[in-house]
């Protein structure tokens, strides 16, 4: 297979496939926790930090951006936080807010920056909807150091973060440290964000957060199950995504990625056992033929 | 001996209204307490603040004579049923071992032994067939059974529940009414929000009315008066008064002596 000789297309089909994987785990919990939308709001906030980081320091390394973005999209969540302890403001409408505040700040300076008279901006566009064509080795050993601490924590704290995510106020009443996990889950989901918005981009970095997620839950009642099928899933699509898109003459990786794991999602919504929108309307039928021939 | 629950002066508010005024509190060691009040008077925040969930403005709270912090593993928890997303991918053993985590600590992973409490809760409230079942395929009845299994797991002296009997079928209720008894048998005491005044002179020895304020609290017997009640609902009682609340009042029998 070409995918996995030449150099270039070996590279981004390992890191779309890392990329995959870790961010259909972490977004697991996003989903749980009924926060696919701060997952959503903090990725477009990212796009300030990546653009911040490049105006302050003045070059175009990787792991510079990406700690601006992992920046950006904290104070992202730690304000959204604030705006609805501290107001009447609903969560979704500060949501909103957040977003398009710190997105349209993002653009604003990404413009700034492209009109600058030096070569080093060059590229950072690509933040936008992702450039997976140009990953290199060393942004692979950058995803695989911000994603194994990730890891290793969700690993770790695996009993209190089960609990957490499905009831915090008896986690709370056992005297579990909830405020700390669910910080540590925030900052998880931060770092899956970082990780894929080289490949996927900060506007379409929600759906490989999401999508594995909602797929995994539909063929599966545990979490432990859940959680890896959605990291399977994501790397399925992540590699039929690199696949089909260097079939194709220039067609761009990220999106191609994103639209294959939207087909994922959409058959495993209609067709997996049990859960799936024909398997409930077949047994409907059959019920109401039962009933009928009564 | 301490009493098994200490409420002193507590005050919540959300924002700048109170939800609980000045509550004081006391329950005994091995009784049956229902709560009662209409809603939003707070029977839930009274809960919530007793166990360290919400952060009261004033006032303080002792379980079994010491701090919650120092008494949580004397503690078991029901909240209620729909407070959780009842579709999360786990099993009903998975979410009775959950009641163990106090004990565990929030990094070790529930053992042998821990599975064997469980079961054992699950017994008891006549779920074990279901231990391998997804939670959601459970009707709301069976939610409530695992709920209780899950505070029966942590083996505590002083059980709260919130609602424990809402939305669950006749046959359920009565299950739950049995295990509370057998558990008050065994010595625990047990605090319950309860909206039916109608049960309350059969389930209860003791009954606290709230409705922002601590409207009475005592024996049944005693407190739980056509009078009280009128000070607790206001006009809000009249359907009831004749055959709930009026017995209570007019059976004579000597307040159990402490």
């Amino acid at each position: 297979m070409e995918l996995f000789t030449d150099y270039t297309l070996r590279t981004v089909t390992i890191g779309s496939m890392l990329l995959g994987a870790i961010s259909g785990l972490l977004g697991c919990f996003a989903v749980l926790r009924r926060q696919a939308l701060l997952g959503d709001a903090m990725s477009h906030a990212a796009l300030p930090g990546i653009a911040l980081a490049f105006l302050i320091t003045g070059q175009r390394d990787t792991f510079t951006l990406l700690i601006g973005a992992a920046i950006a999209a904290l104070a992202a969540a730690l304000w959204l936080l604030a705006i609805v302890r501290t107001s009447r403001i609903k969560d979704d409408t500060a949501l909103a807010l957040v977003l398009a505040v710190f997105f349209g700040f993002g653009l604003v300076l990404l413009s700034y920056v492209q009109r600058q008279p030096t070569a080093a901006q060059a590229g950072l566009k690509s933040f936008l909807f992702g450039q997976a064509a140009a990953l290199v080795e060393r942004d692979l050993w950058a995803m695989l150091v911000i994603s194994g601490p990730a890891l290793a924590l969700v690993a770790l704290f695996w009993p209190s973060i089960k609990l957490i995510s499905f009831d915090p106020d008896f986690a709370r009443s056992l005297g579990l440290p909830v405020r700390r996990v669910e910080v540590l889950l925030t900052g998880v989901i931060v770092a899956a964000i970082v990780i894929g918005l080289q490949t996927v981009g900060v506007v379409l970095m929600s759906a490989m957060l999401i999508a594995p997620a909602v797929a995994a839950r539909q063929w599966t009642n545990r979490l432990e199950t859940m959680v890896l099928l959605a990291a399977g899933f994501g790397a399925l699509a992540a590699f039929a995504g690199a696949w089909i898109s260097a079939l194709g003459d220039r067609i761009a990786t990220g999106p191609v990625i994103v639209l294959t794991m939207s087909g994922l999602t959409a058959v495993s919504l209609l067709i997996a056992p049990e859960r799936g929108l024909l398997w409930q309307r077949w047994r409907l039928t059959r019920w109401r033929q039962i009933g009928n021939n009564h | 001996m301490h009493p098994a629950v200490e409420i002193e002066d507590l005050t919540v508010a959300y924002g700048d209204k109170p939800v609980l005024w000045d509550v004081d509190l006391r329950v005994p060691r091995g009784v049956l307490m229902g709560i009662i009040g209409p809603n939003g008077a707070g029977k839930t925040t009274l809960l919530k603040a007793t166990l360290g969930l919400v952060k009261p403005a004033a006032g303080s709270v002792r379980i079994l004579g010491r701090p919650y912090e120092q008494q949580r593993r004397l503690v078991a928890y029901v909240p209620q049923r729909s407070s959780v997303d009842w579709d999360f991918p786990t099993t009903v053993l998975d979410v009775v071992l959950m009641g163990r985590y106090g004990h565990l600590g929030w990094i070790r992973r529930p053992g042998r032994a821990e599975r064997a409490v469980a079961l054992a809760a699950l017994e008891q409230v006549q779920m074990a067939d279901f231990a391998q079942r997804q939670i959601g395929q459970l009707s709301g009845g069976q939610q409530q059974r695992v709920f209780l299994a899950r505070a029966l797991a942590q083996n505590a002296e002083v059980y709260f529940m919130d609602e424990p009997f809402q939305g669950v079928d006749a046959v359920t209720e009565r299950a739950i009414i049995q295990i509370l008894r057998d558990l008050r048998a065994a010595g625990k005491t047990v605090v319950v929000v309860h909206h039916d005044l109608q049960t309350v002179p059969e389930y209860f020895d003791q009954v606290a009315l709230i409705n922002v304020r601590r409207i009475a609290a005592g024996p049944v017997r005693e407190v739980f008066t056509e009078t009280n009640l009128r000070a607790t609902y206001g006009g809000r009682l009249a359907i009831l008064g004749r055959n709930g609340a009026a017995d209570a009042v007019t059976t004579p029998t000597p307040a159990p002596g402490d």
